[in-house]
């Protein structure tokens, strides 16, 4: 097998593809966690310029899903296959929430009357909450393991994914975005905006630190397997401690109202914690807790060398372009919203 | 059939289809755009700045629904066709991943530029941007084609396994991208692309004339459109006829249905006509031997009929994929008459008078889009039962994981939302139009309009 750098190809896929989701989890997870806070807002004003904060990114952050979901088809079919067939019903609610929050967020202004913004308002605020919960929720099942049996067929039922732990994975997802998000929002806000962003993200964040000391505890007792890892690498303990201070520190970046730092603090909690599930993953994908032979391996799963190693080529390549796009994009939009004849 | 298979067939064939009706006007309206903003640089004319303005609002609308719709793509192929995924997952997928990291990503991150960067950006550079996102919804549907044309005639791959773990890995990547009909194919749907956008700005064009509204702006817009619509029209009789001759060359049992031909003979070229498949009949306005004449130049060459392939390995659905066919290829010389016409007038300054004419372009905005959808019906449906060409049976390539009754779940779901979604698209493009464009207050031609500076 071909290694690059002492790592073979499979590896270089499963840590690109970790990299891709932890990219989407932290940019559209700001704009989600911003819809999801979005009737919190009262005034129309208000509510235009949360809507606008987001208005020019968020749709170059849903790429990073288009592409995520690419790279895993791309580089371990067998997993694209698997996954998104036995999660039917999840993902296709993940599609509709998608479609909704996309027309909430291109219909809301383009009347005036009062029914018509409330109704996209509200749409706009269910559909990011929804996606946020379906994340958690596919996410809460992968760490426990799905059914699957020697043959990789699910064996499973549907109403089993709505299992008390997942639900819990799924909250604490929504609660880290709406925490991402409010900072993000106080960052583009001034005046009293910017005051009331202040409240909510105190409170969204004793609501976050709450699910995350829960369901750190949840996983400890019920998921043992996510454990192993730490038995046999006990380095690895430095990532869940990393994690605990970075939580500890974004609190104290909250309280002295540096919102910049609590963003990236927010941001980085996103990608430990994904870095933390899949190094209880590797070398697995997905986990059956039905049958060991179930599991499948990036090995199993991964797609030829030869098409691995083109593909790294044009992640080498594009990868970089697609962050000075990132880049330049958000910084052309720098500063606090100011409402203009294009806005939302 | 069983039911899994049926229902997955008419989600995808929905889905697609209703999808398809918003990037081909993406790409098309992308490149008027760009000429718009162009001459708008070049000229400094501020009337090209209304109009880069006002079809930006418009090209925003259906872009976000493009995208929208289009994820729903992405992840069909894993949820409802899973074996499908695993099966050509090392050819198609790095094809979609392309797509992801070369193309979409570099439309949507300029899009926002495009939109809500007047004020950010100098004029340059939000030109810039609006090539950026044309160049990017090509590049899109260059990578999507490919993958697609793949799966019509496969190259550049061997397969690995057998029964349900076969699966096709790439051995040749440039061969695979560069395969038989990827050039002819892609060169066919970027041309129906340029048309359905080019209509678009035809027609509201046309219907401003019509209401003595902006008709400075109008004129220069239908004008510019107009030679886009009118290159591509030709350009498409040309890509149309090399698509036929790779579907003659590796789908041999394609043509035989798009023509209704049975019989291995000398095959006619059909013009309008109707096929009775029970009785393997086909009859209607035809040319003789014409068919034979288009393949080998010769009016008595046999052509392989469909009774020549077996059973098992025909199409299914003969007479509609005969009717598809026939309905665009009469919309395309449609459009090169209603193209030629038009020019001949513009020539002789007569054009924008003619109120019938103006009439009929607000109307053809239909064309090219029915054109777009029947062409993929006649590609798509003639190509089965195959979903891989020759490779792998569309029967053979769906989840197994997924129940009947969930499919009809999210079907009938998809159903209401995407009609729910349809009819806010007209709603709102329809009161864009009505808007209409904002017109600098002292300009004279159009005394009725009063700046408004509305949020898009």
């Amino acid at each position: 097998m071909d290694t690059i750098l002492g790592l073979d190809l499979p590896t270089w896929w499963f840590l690109l593809i970790g990299a891709l989701i932890s990219g989407y989890g932290i940019l559209d997870g700001f704009d989600l966690g911003a819809g999801a806070l979005h009737l919190f807002f009262r005034k129309e004003q208000s509510r235009r310029i949360a809507l606008n904060a987001i208005g020019p990114v968020w749709d170059g952050n849903e790429v990073w899903l288009v592409i995520g979901a690419g790279a895993l088809f791309a580089a371990f079919p067998l997993v694209y296959g698997t996954l998104l067939s036995v999660f039917y019903l999840p993902f296709m609610l993940l599609l509709l929430a998608i479609i909704f929050r996309a027309i909430s967020i291109e219909f809301r202004s383009k009347e005036e009357m009062k029914w018509w913004r409330t109704l996209w308002d509200v749409c706009y605020c269910l559909s990011s909450s929804t996606i946020a919960l379906l994340f958690g929720l596919i996410l809460g099942n992968l760490i426990q393991g799905i059914p699957l049996d020697k043959n990789h067929q699910f064996v499973g039922r549907l109403l089993d994914f709505f299992n008390p732990y997942a639900l819990l994975i799924s909250v604490t997802v929504l609660s880290l975005f709406m925490l991402h998000g409010a900072m993000y929002l106080a960052m583009k806000t001034e005046d009293r905006l910017y005051a009331r962003m202040t409240v909510l993200i105190n409170q969204t964040s004793k609501f976050f630190i709450l699910c995350f000391i829960t369901s750190s505890m949840a996983t400890l007792i019920y998921v043992p397997h996510m454990e192993a890892i730490f038995h046999k690498y006990p380095v690895m303990f430095a990532l869940p401690v990393t994690a605990v201070l970075i939580v500890l520190n974004m609190r104290r970046m909250i309280e002295k109202r540096r919102y910049l730092r609590g963003f990236i603090s927010s941001g980085v909690t996103t990608a430990l914690l994904l870095i933390l599930f899949a190094s209880g993953l590797y070398p697995n994908l997905v986990l059956s807790n039905y049958d060991a032979r179930g599991n499948i391996s990036i090995y199993e799963a991964a797609s030829t060398d030869s098409s691995l190693r083109t593909m790294l080529l044009f992640a080498v390549i594009g990868m970089p372009l697609v962050l000075t796009y990132t880049v330049f994009v958000f910084w052309t939009f720098r500063g606090k919203v100011k409402l203009e004849e294009t806005s939302y | 059939m069983d039911n899994v298979e049926i229902l997955s067939r008419i989600q995808f064939a929905f889905t697609i289809a209703f999808h398809y009706i918003y990037p081909p006007l993406s790409i098309g309206l992308g490149v008027c755009l760009v000429f718009m903003e162009g001459l708008y640089l070049k000229t400094k004319d501020k009337v090209y700045e209304e109009l880069t303005r006002f079809w930006i609002r418009i090209f925003a609308l259906i872009f976000g629904i493009g995208v929208a719709t289009g994820i729903v793509m992405e992840f069909e192929f894993g949820t409802n066709w899973a074996v499908y995924s695993r099966y050509v997952g090392d050819i198609f997928g790095s094809a979609l991943a392309a797509e992801g990291i070369f193309a979409f990503a570099l439309e949507s991150a300029f899009l926002g530029i495009l939109i809500f960067g007047w004020n950010r950006v100098s004029p340059r550079v939000h030109f810039l941007s609006t090539v950026l996102v044309a160049l990017g919804s090509m590049f899109s549907a260059l990578w999507i084609v490919v993958a697609n044309s793949w799966q019509q005639t496969p190259a550049g791959y061997r397969i690995e396994g057998t029964g349900m773990q076969a699966r096709a890995v790439v051995t040749d990547f440039w061969e695979m991208v560069l395969n038989p009909s990827s050039i002819q194919r892609y060169s066919h749907v970027l041309i129906g692309a340029f048309l359905a956008g080019s209509f678009l700005v035809l027609s509201v064009s046309a219907w401003y004339i019509m209401k003595r509204k902006y008709v400075v702006h109008s004129q220069k817009a239908f004008t510019i459109a107009l030679w886009v619509a009118a290159i591509s029209s030709l350009g498409q009789l040309f890509t149309g006829h090399q698509s036929a001759e790779v579907v003659t060359k590796y789908q041999p049992a394609k043509l035989a249905t798009m023509e209704g031909h049975f019989e291995t003979a000398p095959a006619d070229l059909y013009i309008l006509g109707w096929v009775d498949a029970k009785n393997q009949q086909t009859t209607g306005l035809k040319i003789p031997g014409g068919l034979s004449f288009l393949v080998h130049q010769d009016f008595k060459k046999p052509i392989p009929g469909l009774n020549s392939f077996k059973p098992e390995n025909r199409p299914g659905a003969i007479n509609f994929v005969f009717q598809t066919y026939h309905l665009m290829v009469g919309i395309g010389m449609t459009l090169i008459g209603l193209c030629g016409l038009a020019l001949f007038l513009l020539y002789r300054k007569k054009l924008f008078v003619n109120r019938w004419l103006m009439a009929v372009f607000v109307g053809s905005v239909l064309l090219p889009q029915i054109a777009n959808q029947v062409g993929w019906y006649t590609a798509e449906v003639g190509r089965q039962p195959w979903v891989v060409y020759g490779l792998l049976r569309t029967s053979d390539a769906l989840s197994q994981a997924v129940k009947a009754e969930h499919v009809l779940i999210s079907l009938i779901l998809f159903t209401l939302v995407y009609i729910i979604l349809f009819v806010l698209f007209i709603y709102l493009l329809n009161k864009k139009i009505q808007h209409g464009l904002d017109v600098s207050p002292e300009d004279p031609e159009t005394p009725r309009s009063k700046f408004n500076p509305s949020p898009i």
